[in-house]
């Protein structure tokens, strides 16, 4: 039973950082309707900020955080304005293409700065005597604080989205463009917005997650696909979607790599995906056409 | 005068001038210089793949991204089946080709059902899950140490394909035959049935166009091109690693894809060839290239997404109109352009 649970505190940790990448990429793909296949390599970029304002300016764990966070927005408004905005009229297939470009290019920068050799960081919430032990269940204060924070977070950007203005616009645009437009939305503010929060919330799972593995230029490869199964599964542009998608994913990958197998943990998400599509192509929530 | 040049490349014969180039090509490049001829035939091998993937993505409009997870399930094919089971090479050549055709088959029934986006992420997935596999499966694929003394072709007379220009040969027989039957392809019914389907699906069944099974034949045909290629890769370079299933082999062909034209006859061509060449002579990029190659793809996509060949049709065919000349030769150019200058407008 201990073990049970451990199992399942592991997937909670785990399902709570690819809800908070999976929630900026549904929310892009709500104002863009493409995917965004750059948002792995902000994740990524995000984790090397924090390292860089921790380990190279000393700064402390949280304002190396918040700093992540404002550079990771920026970099992603940045890429709306540079190479999604004038591609608004383009085929999708152009802008999954631009997206890959940017991908590569973040990819490319970050190992010619930092090199290909991963880089630990630690945290306050890392080291010694850090891991709690509740009942049998060891808890890692680090991933008491992810689950935390995403919590605060999910709570934190649903409210924004539904109780103000700014965040209704965005709502707005993602339900019907045209009836957005209409009603005197900007849409370019609401694009930048939307680009700024998934910048944010790829960051601080980043810096969240970065302490309990390590930092490296392909970090973001397998949690980025991950986002993508997540929000098929949660049903493309849904808030709600993200956060149930990405527990079921976390709960599937802690349970399935202990009981099943842990070599082939990372396939067992993307099983889980080709399986599900294959029965119902429109994704597990998904209410009808997007 | 610029117009008259491009009439003159535009010209049947000028195919069989770059096709003698070809030919003639390891004895320019000097008995003593065996890595040019190495490095030109690997292009070649990249060619066939792209090919295959302009099939799917350029005429189809489906940008299938588990491409480069094909090409390395037919080198992985031929590899395990000359080192484990002992085949000969010919024979496992068939197999590799039979193998990623039905693969093709299957995973094209399912993920052809998702429409772009979600076919896009769909086949992701499908190429890291073949990355995964290929990575972890260690009593079927070696994991990450792969396959080592994969051997050559198996030769008949004096010829034999351990000598690079041999197999460079042996590569240049295939990829023209697969530059003719794509053109074959292209000038068909099912060729304009899939630049039908890439204008829009809804349009595409309301002319009567059996949307799945046609996709499901562009899918199956990109496949085993890839396929092709895959095993004549494992021939020539004889060691595979899980790192030839990585996606970013997917990314660069798309890169080269799109340099050369998208959806064009000679894009994959051109492209492959002019890109492998630049980065080539900027050796001491390589590792770095993508922050060329990066920004590069972006501004491609949204200043020329037609690429060389296409940006070239599309001025070909202007610059004919302006001239005044006869219908029929315009004509002639306009099989790909017909979509080319449609995405043109689309894009101004």
């Amino acid at each position: 039973m201990t073990i049970f649970l451990q199992q399942v505190f592991n997937g909670l940790t785990l399902g709570s950082i690819y809800g908070l990448v999976a929630l900026g990429l549904t929310l892009v793909y709500g104002i863009l309707h493409i995917p965004n296949f750059a948002h792995g390599a902000l994740y990524m970029v995000g984790a090397f900020m924090t390292y860089f304002f921790m380990v190279d300016l000393g700064a402390h764990y949280w304002v190396a955080m918040a700093g992540s966070a404002v550079v990771v927005a920026a970099l992603a408004v940045i890429c709306e304005r540079l190479v999604f905005h004038p591609l608004r009229h383009a085929p999708p297939i152009h802008d999954m293409i631009a997206a890959i470009g940017i991908l590569l290019f973040l990819e490319a920068a970050i190992h010619a700065i930092w090199g290909s050799q991963p880089v630990r960081m630690t945290s306050p919430f890392t080291g010694m005597g850090s891991t709690l032990n509740i009942g049998g269940v060891f808890i890692r204060q680090q991933a008491l604080l992810v689950i935390v924070a995403a919590t605060v977070l999910v709570v934190a950007l649903t409210l924004f989205l539904r109780k103000t203005m700014v965040g209704a616009t965005i709502i707005a645009m993602a339900q019907n463009r045209e009836g957005a437009f209409l009603v005197g939305i900007d849409a370019n503010r609401v694009a930048m917005m939307t680009f700024a929060i998934s910048g944010v919330l790829a960051a601080v799972a980043a810096t969240l997650f970065a302490p309990m593995t390590l930092v490296s230029p392909v970090m973001g490869h397998i949690v980025i696909m991950k986002a993508f199964v997540i929000i098929i599964l949660g049903g493309m542009g849904s808030i709600p979607g993200a956060i149930i998608g990405g527990m079921i994913i976390g709960m599937a990958e802690a349970l399935g790599g202990f009981y099943i197998s842990d070599v082939y943990k990372d396939v067992i998400a993307f099983g889980l995906l080709v399986v599900i599509l294959s029965i119902r192509p429109q994704g597990l929530f998904a209410k009808g056409a997007h | 005068m610029l117009f008259k040049l491009g009439a003159l490349i535009m010209h049947p014969v000028s195919k069989f001038v770059l096709l003698a180039l070809a030919l003639l090509f390891p004895v320019w490049a000097g008995a003593g210089n065996e890595y040019q001829v190495q490095v030109m035939a690997k292009s070649f091998i990249i060619i066939i793949a792209v090919y295959g993937f302009n099939i799917i993505t350029g005429y189809c409009g489906q940008l299938n991204l588990a491409h480069g997870g094909f090409f390395a399930i037919g080198a992985y094919a031929v590899g395990l089946l000359t080192v484990d089971a002992g085949w000969n090479y010919w024979p496992a050549l068939v197999a590799a080709l039979l193998i990623t055709g039905v693969l093709g088959f299957l995973v094209g029934a399912v993920s052809l059902r998702l429409r772009e986006d979600y076919f896009a992420i769909f086949t992701l997935c499908v190429g890291s899950i073949i990355y995964l596999l290929i990575e972890k499966w260690d009593g079927l694929t070696h994991g990450v140490i792969g396959v080592r003394n994969i051997s050559a072709p198996d030769g008949f007379g004096i010829v034999d394909f351990r000598k690079t220009n041999a197999m460079y040969y042996l590569v240049l027989f295939f990829l023209v035959f697969i530059v003719w039957f794509t053109s074959r392809i292209q000038n068909s019914l099912i060729g304009r049935t899939f630049i039908a389907i890439r204008n829009g699906d809804d349009l595409a069944e309301s002319l009567g166009i059996n949307l799945m099974k046609t996709k499901i034949l562009a899918f199956v045909i990109s496949t085993t091109y890839a396929g092709l290629a895959g095993a004549l890769y494992a021939g020539m370079i004889r060691v595979l690693g899980p790192e030839d299933a990585n996606v970013l082999q997917t990314f660069n062909m798309l890169m080269y894809m799109l340099v050369g034209g998208i959806g064009t006859l000679f894009g994959p061509l051109v492209g492959t060839l002019g890109v492998t060449w630049i980065t080539e002579s900027l050796q001491f990029l390589e590792a770095y290239r993508m922050i060329i190659f990066g920004p590069l793809l972006v501004i491609l996509v949204i200043f020329f997404p037609l690429g060389v060949c296409g940006s070239f049709l599309v001025w070909m065919h202007r610059k004919a109109q302006a001239l005044g000349l006869g219908p029929k030769k315009v004509q002639a150019e306009s099989k790909v352009k017909t979509s080319g200058s449609q995405e043109a407008n689309n894009n101004a």
